[in-house]
């Protein structure tokens, strides 16, 4: 069995490593590298300017409201994604007509909500985005014609053109577009849940809400765990940054209320040119990532429940 | 108690239990409770239901709507099917050369995450040598670091590399941003594996590659369907690595066409086309959904749930 055998651990994993290496590792070593530099980007010259780029970014005004967006992401998207997405699961699961014998079950037509409410996880953020910036739209948009069908022409809000509703629509696209991918894993959660706890609970005389918080909550209790780190991580990158960059103006705008601190980095590094200041806030970023998650894991360590 | 002549073992599950024939009083308060809760549950579910699928169906109605009508009759069935949208929309906006160069980048990236991923997790699972734990902690923190952070630098690595804006560089980046999350999904597939089989395969003589490619790999089949739908609605999705790295019009995959055509043609007012863009990009994201429900579930769940 040992005949060869480092020779074809060494070919195996020399291509993904090689690849993994340039193109991930490598640049994010430089980067932590190159946020104690004034590069530009533009030229290949530049030099150490150690923690300049760190104070200009804590009185960079910018900077401060990206961070506040981001937090503030960070820390709604998932309570809201998650209080829905359980809001649901749990009405699927249990808010079903008595049948007999069954002390809950599900609703009729179950599997065709959670096929209806999956659509959006697998199509691209670029097409919601675009799809929601049009129903968004202040004069012939979906919300604002339907405002004024209904008789409710007086309010037409500008939506993403109002700089204290702007980030609010961002938001909502973004819960729009994945909700339904956690009502379908809570779901799953929920299902291997036996039936005769509730039926215990029920019998005891709780009520369906207090299940959900005394039985169901604390068995799915991982799964949410997991599900809240997978929304910051979300929230915090590649999908807060193209909502905004897609959906509004500026991008960022208005007046910088949807800036986020990805949009940021981006625009520093490929807009403005300067690469240096720009690897600077995205270590700002992976700080926030990192105090997210750990956060996460402190907050929610709990017992597990074996079942 | 009972006062049906229906036992229970026979009511069948899908039988929505007459709420009449309940027995006892007390039951009968819980059902009407239950009665409440159902009709509730029901309303909020079916307003989601709404919400999702409107917009959808509102964007398939614009698609063959005239400007006109998009605007002033947002609600409108359109008069008539306007397919000239479609193909203005592929041919004009050049649709068709987003769809040629997403098929190409995704179909290669595809590939070689796959080939590459369970190359590196068999490899990581199922033998111990110095360095294991380090590799695949190394490749597994590739997950929750911010990629923008990179970009930055790898913006420029790939200039050096005269790698920019070019389909294989693309390609290759594609690839190695995949490979955390398949090398992490791969690595647990495999050792989920019973040894048995590829140590007869071995005893036979089987070489090690062989016994991979041959044994180890069509059993591992199900993690790589799994995995496989998870990387192709991500790289197919793929937004943010194709805005930085890849700035040549005439390479611009799906969702860098689609923010290019929203651009111009809301600048021309061209909605009808934009609206038939839009559609064709998402019709066969969710034609393929529909058909292959249960795996595409199972893929992208597969992942949370670890």
């Amino acid at each position: 069995m040992q005949h060869g055998k480092y020779r074809f651990i060494v070919g195996f994993l020399v291509l993904p490593l090689a690849l993994y290496a340039v193109f991930v590792i490598w640049p994010f070593i430089q980067s932590i590298y190159y946020s104690f530099t004034d590069w530009t980007g533009l030229s290949p010259d530049f030099k150490m300017v150690g923690f300049d780029n760190y104070t200009r970014m804590l009185k960079d005004d910018i900077f401060w409201k990206s961070l506040q967006h981001s937090v503030l992401l960070v820390v709604l998207l998932p309570l809201v994604t998650l209080g829905l997405a359980l809001f649901f699961a749990f009405m699927l699961n249990v808010g079903g007509r008595r049948r007999k014998n069954a002390a809950v079950s599900g609703v009729r037509g179950s599997s065709f909500y959670k096929i209806a409410y999956f659509f959006p996880q697998v199509l691209s953020i670029v097409i919601v985005a675009l799809l929601f910036q049009f129903a968004f739209n202040p004069t012939s948009g979906m919300l604002n014609s339907t405002l004024k069908t209904i008789g409710l022409g007086s309010i037409q809000p500008d939506w993403l053109g109002d700089p204290s509703l702007a980030l609010v629509c961002v938001m909502s696209v973004l819960v729009w577009s994945t909700v339904g991918f956690f009502v379908v894993l809570f779901s799953a959660g929920m299902a291997s849940i036996p039936k005769d706890f509730y039926e215990a609970a029920l019998l005891d005389g709780a009520s369906r809400f207090t299940t959900f918080f005394k039985i169901t909550l604390p068995l799915l209790w991982d799964t949410v765990q997991s599900g809240w780190v997978y929304m910051g991580i979300l929230a915090l990158g590649v999908e807060a940054f193209t909502a905004v960059q897609v959906m509004t103006v500026g991008p960022g705008g208005p007046d910088y209320s949807t800036t986020v601190l990805p949009l940021y980095v981006y625009q520093t590094a490929f807009r403005d040119g300067q690469a240096g200041y720009a690897t600077t806030i995205g270590v700002g970023l992976l700080i926030v990532t990192m105090a997210f998650a750990a956060i996460v894991m402190r907050l929610g360590r709990r017992d597990r429940l074996e079942f | 108690m009972k006062t049906t002549d229906t036992p229970p073992a026979a009511a069948p599950a899908a039988d929505p239990a007459p709420v009449a024939k309940a027995p006892a009083s007390a039951a009968k308060e819980k059902s009407s409770e239950g009665q409440v809760l159902n009709v509730f549950s029901h309303g909020v579910l079916i307003i989601w239901a709404i919400l999702v699928v409107l917009p959808l169906l509102w964007a398939v109605m614009a698609s063959f709507k005239t400007d006109d009508s998009i605007l002033s009759t947002p609600w409108a069935l359109p008069d008539k099917l306007h397919f000239e949208n479609w193909s203005r929309a592929w041919s004009q906006a050049h649709m068709s050369d987003y769809f040629f160069n997403t098929v190409v980048v995704v179909g290669c990236s595809l590939v070689g995450t796959l080939l590459l991923g369970s190359m590196a997790a068999y490899v990581l699972a199922r033998f111990d040598f110095p360095g294991n734990r380090f590799i695949y902690y190394l490749f597994i923190g590739g997950m929750s670091f911010p990629i923008i952070l990179a970009l930055v630098p790898l913006f420029f690595v790939m200039n050096n590399m005269a790698l920019l804006n070019t389909r294989h560089g693309l390609i290759m980046v594609y690839i190695a941003y995949s490979l955390p999350f398949t090398v992490f999904f791969l690595t647990s597939f495999f050792r989920t594996l019973p040894s048995s089989v590829a140590e007869a395969a071995m005893l036979d003589g089987a070489s090690h590659t062989r016994t991979f490619f041959q044994v180890m790999l069509p059993m591992a089949k199900p993690g790589l369907i799994s995995v496989g739908i998870f990387n192709f609605l991500g790289q197919w999705n793929q937004y943010m690595l194709p805005t930085v790295l890849n700035t040549e019009p005439k390479y611009r995959v799906l969702s860098q066409g689609l923010v290019e055509l929203a651009t111009s043609q809301g600048y021309k007012g061209d909605w009808s086309g934009l609206f038939a863009g839009l559609v064709m990009a998402m019709l066969p994201v969710l034609a393929a959904y529909i058909i292959f429900q249960r795996q595409v579930v199972a893929g992208l769940t597969a992942g949370a749930v670890k």
